[in-house]
């Protein structure tokens, strides 16, 4: 038997709780990470290198065969797969940590109105778990792109650039996702029919694994819309030099910030309102 | 510390919460009574400052909620009637992480967290997940989260609602404990014996309005009589007995498996009846209760 | 009335097999278990159900036209050169026969045992354990059949089942779901939480990338090679591929008895599991 002594109302400083509210959310969402870490760590590093292999060794040898040794655009397979990989890695590493959190915490658990009860807004609940999902994001791509240099799929000077762009684009796709996770009532095979009927789609015919000219052009719009296929037209350009208009450039980054804005934008009214339910 | 005047909440056409008032003062323990759908959880959002009031004036520790929820929200404690916990989470990072929200220290709840595991009485399930423990278990810990911050206002919603009677016993103490350090509470619920130990004083609740006030004496005082007898004479004839039993009581109700004879004892009205000549099948006095008050006031039982 | 006449059967059934070996784990009622689960299914999401049928054809379209422009024709296993669709296409419909088996008896089994605690009430009335697994992998096996045909009826239009032995390729689906299915669920069974889960996940990737789907494993050296011949998506690949292709050969017949003690195995400790984790 123990009893409490406190003074009520005197623990709490609450504009120092107001400010570090979303710091606070992001802490939490570590945490919970942290509780998956071999499953994060071996997936970060196994699932690159079993792409490389795979891609490198097996249909790469096929292509490069019969191409007669040119690959694509005068590189090797391997290399001109790369940056794609990268950048779907790093979106799906990315949103993984938004999707599920989000559902989690309206539907399957309904944490988050527990923070909501507490100084956090609404808001800052979205910017918590957004900015763990971007410290995973770090993680991913420089895993990712270290063994991209070691398997020697980019050159060297273009791994930061890389890395940078193919972050930004997660950081694009992952706001996107918030926005739908967080319009999701109950998830009646929600993510099976994103993964099928978007996230497939996306990986296979964005030009991950041949170049968007050569698919038929009542397909190509899957790559115009599709932010793996901007970024993967940056790395390309970053890192095996292939040709570009600077318009095209600036379309791809405006891209990544029209769908980092709309998806906050369509984010956070969705937050306050369910929250207030 | 807690005040409204005509506070409403409007859902499309439902009115969930119609217009009430009501103060709480500081230290008390103070309760919403009512069957379920009265609005009882509707207020206690809008005290809680996460729902928005359509209409009237409510003031929390003398700000207004719609302007400085996350102020008020500061020092109050939350315990949900679906204990939200994390279940990813063993007990302690549960404390831990939800103190962190209010932006304490970890200096701060290193000891907290260890205090309010000793006072909800789960030291041994530290280290345990939440999906580990029982249903009593849970509810303790959301009390103990609920007062990490050491707020001035505690809500609770329905805290023993779906526990079974030991359990109930259990929070109870815990729950008189608070009260005896001088902690405000506010408390739903639809058990009158939960009201009738826990409440100084108490709202009863129906359709979004509020039907009576006062202490729990008080209100049986004036809304019943000093004792109640039941008696039953079988599901078909209840309804024919019960002209003649209004004649020795101050008020009857008739329920389909019983009739509620009021008076000021209990023992004599049985007397009378058997005078009548009527034989009841079963016969049973006891003491007026909130159920009572609340029949009166709405010709509904509480829990059905 | 119902209810007597459900009952009665329900009695005369348990009679009937009282006697007989395995009574105690089967009561020749896992016909319920997939009745329950088509109910169940009836009101479920249809997009669903329509996506495990796009996701092979999405991967043909992907790789059948896009890369194999990029590689023309690949070299079968006796010496025919085929088209890289015709190359594929058979591997891609052992996938999704592994997926569909795999998905049915992991996740949904995991969410029935843990949250639904469905099985706890199932194995409360005349079910036994063997019902159970057997009705599951049924209904597993069920859907898996009808994307199968689904499919064929994309691919055979397109060319791109050569040999009429293709029409065997059905019930090879069939049989290789039925081996991941019963392995699946009884791994499942094991399991204690999500966490645990996601390393299903993390060996199906290199299986699906590795076992001679894209491309030759003779890219390989020869010790790998090895591994992963004894991978059973490998043997499923192999068998489908022989199949549409009509290249027949003996090693089928190892590829075929290969699932057959997969199936064998994985009921055996399915039904033992079960038993322990409910029965006991």
């Amino acid at each position: 038997m123990s009893d409490l002594k406190f003074v009520p109302g005197q623990a709490v400083n609450v504009r120092h709780a107001m400010r570090v509210g979303a710091f606070r959310v992001a802490e939490y969402r570590l945490r919970n990470m942290a509780k998956w870490w071999d499953a994060i760590i071996a997936f970060g590093i196994g699932n690159p290198v079993l792409y490389l292999v795979s891609v490198g060794i097996g249909i790469g040898a096929l292509v490069d065969h019969s191409t007669g040794g040119h690959g694509i655009g005068g590189v090797s397979y391997l290399q001109f797969v790369a940056p794609a990989l990268l950048a779907s890695a790093a979106m799906q590493g990315m949103s993984d940590e938004v999707t599920f959190p989000v559902l989690e915490g309206f539907t399957w658990s309904k944490y988050f109105f527990a923070i909501g009860g507490t100084v956090i807004s609404p808001k800052q609940i979205v910017n918590g778990i957004y900015l763990a999902a971007f410290v995973r994001g770090i993680w991913t791509v420089l895993t990712y792109g270290l063994i991209l240099l070691a398997f020697q799929a980019i050159p060297m000077v273009s791994f930061f650039p890389l890395i940078l762009s193919s972050l930004l684009a997660g950081c694009g796709w992952t706001a996107v996702m918030m926005a739908v996770s967080a319009h999701i009532k109950d998830d009646d095979g929600f993510f099976a029919i994103i993964g099928r009927f978007v996230i497939a789609p996306m990986f296979l015919f964005s030009g991950t694994f041949y170049p968007l000219s050569q698919m038929p052009i009542y397909l190509q719009w899957i790559g115009w819309i599709s932010p793996l296929w901007h970024s993967t037209d940056v790395g390309r350009v970053l890192t095996i030099g292939q040709p570009t208009q600077p318009w095209l450039m600036v379309v791809h980054f405006a891209y990544f910030v029209a769908m980092f804005i709309g998806g906050f934008a369509f984010t956070y009214p969705v937050f306050a309102r369910r929250l207030a339910e | 510390m807690i005040v409204a005047k005509g506070l409403s909440k409007v859902y499309g056409e439902f009115r969930a919460v119609d217009g009430i008032d009501f103060e709480v003062h500081r230290g008390e323990s103070f309760g919403i009574l009512g069957p379920n759908g009265a609005g009882k959880s509707t207020t206690m959002k809008m005290i809680a400052a996460v729902s928005k009031r359509t209409d009237g004036e409510l003031t929390i520790l003398g700000k207004d909620p719609n302007l400085k929820g996350p102020e008020i929200r500061a020092h109050l404690g939350v315990v949900p009637q679906k204990d939200l916990l994390d279940r990813e989470l063993k007990a302690w990072e549960n404390l831990y992480i939800y103190g962190r929200y209010f932006g304490l220290s970890k200096k701060f709840l290193k000891p907290k967290v260890e205090e309010m595991l000793a006072f909800a009485q789960l030291e041994e399930k530290r280290n345990s997940k939440v999906e580990e423990m029982s249903g009593g278990m849970q509810r303790r810990l959301a009390i103990a989260r609920g007062l990490i911050n050491e707020p001035e206002i505690l809500l609770l919603d329905e805290p023993t609602t779906g526990l079974d009677p030991q359990a109930r016993h259990v929070l109870w103490d815990r729950l008189f404990r608070l009260k005896e350090n001088g902690v405000t509470t506010v408390i739903t619920t639809h058990y009158m014996d939960e009201a009738e130990q826990l409440c100084d004083r108490l709202v009863v609740m129906d359709k979004g309005k509020i039907m009576a006030e006062g202490t729990p004496a008080g209100l049986i005082k004036d809304y019943s009589s000093k004792e109640v007898l039941e008696v039953r004479f079988g599901t078909d004839r209840n309804e024919a007995t019960a002209p003649q039993l209004a004649t020795i009581a101050e008020r009857i109700e008739v329920l389909p498996d019983r009739i509620l004879v009021y008076v000021e004892d209990g023992d004599a009205a049985l007397e009378k009846i058997h005078a009548l000549g009527l034989r009841p099948v079963t016969s049973l006095v006891r003491r007026s209760s909130l159920e009572d008050v609340f029949l009166r006031l709405t010709g509904r039982s509480l829990v059905d | 009335m119902i209810t007597s006449i459900a009952t009665s059967m329900a009695v005369r059934i348990a009679e009937k097999r009282a006697g007989k070996f395995g009574s105690g784990v089967y009561s020749g009622r896992a016909g319920q278990l997939v009745e329950r689960n088509f109910l169940a299914f009836k009101s479920s999401n249809w997009l669903v159900v329509i996506s495990g049928f796009v996701e092979p054809v999405f991967y043909l379209l992907a790789f059948g036209l896009g890369i194999g422009k990029l590689i023309g024709g690949v070299t079968d296993g006796s010496g025919h050169t085929v088209s890289y669709a015709q190359y594929i296409v058979p591997a891609l419909l052992a996938t999704s026969a592994m997926n569909g088996a795999i998905y049915d008896s992991t996740w949904n089994v995991f969410f029935k045992m843990h949250f639904g605690k469905i099985y706890q009430a199932m194995l409360a009335t005349s079910l036994g354990s063997l019902d159970v697994a057997l009705g599951e992998i049924g209904w597993a096996l069920l859907r898996g059949l009808t994307y199968s045909i689904g499919f064929m009826l994309v691919v055979a239009p397109m060319g791109l089942i050569p040999s009429w032995w293709g029409l065997l390729a059905i019930p090879g689906a069939t049989l290789i779901a039925f081996g991941f299915a019963s392995v699946g669920m009884g791994m499942t069974s094991f399991m204690k939480n999500f966490h645990q889960m996601d390393w299903i996940n993390f060996f199906m990737l290199p299986m699906f990338l590795f076992s001679g789907t894209f491309y030759p494993i003779s890219v390989f050296p020869e010790w790998i090679q090895w591994i992963i011949r004894a991978l059973p998506l490998n043997q499923a690949v192999e068998l489908i591929r022989g199949l549409t292709l009509g290249n027949l050969n003996l090693a089928m017949a190892g590829h075929a008895l290969y699932f057959v003690v997969m199936i064998a195995a994985g009921l055996f400790f399915t039904t033992k599991r079960l038993t322990a984790l409910f029965m006991s």
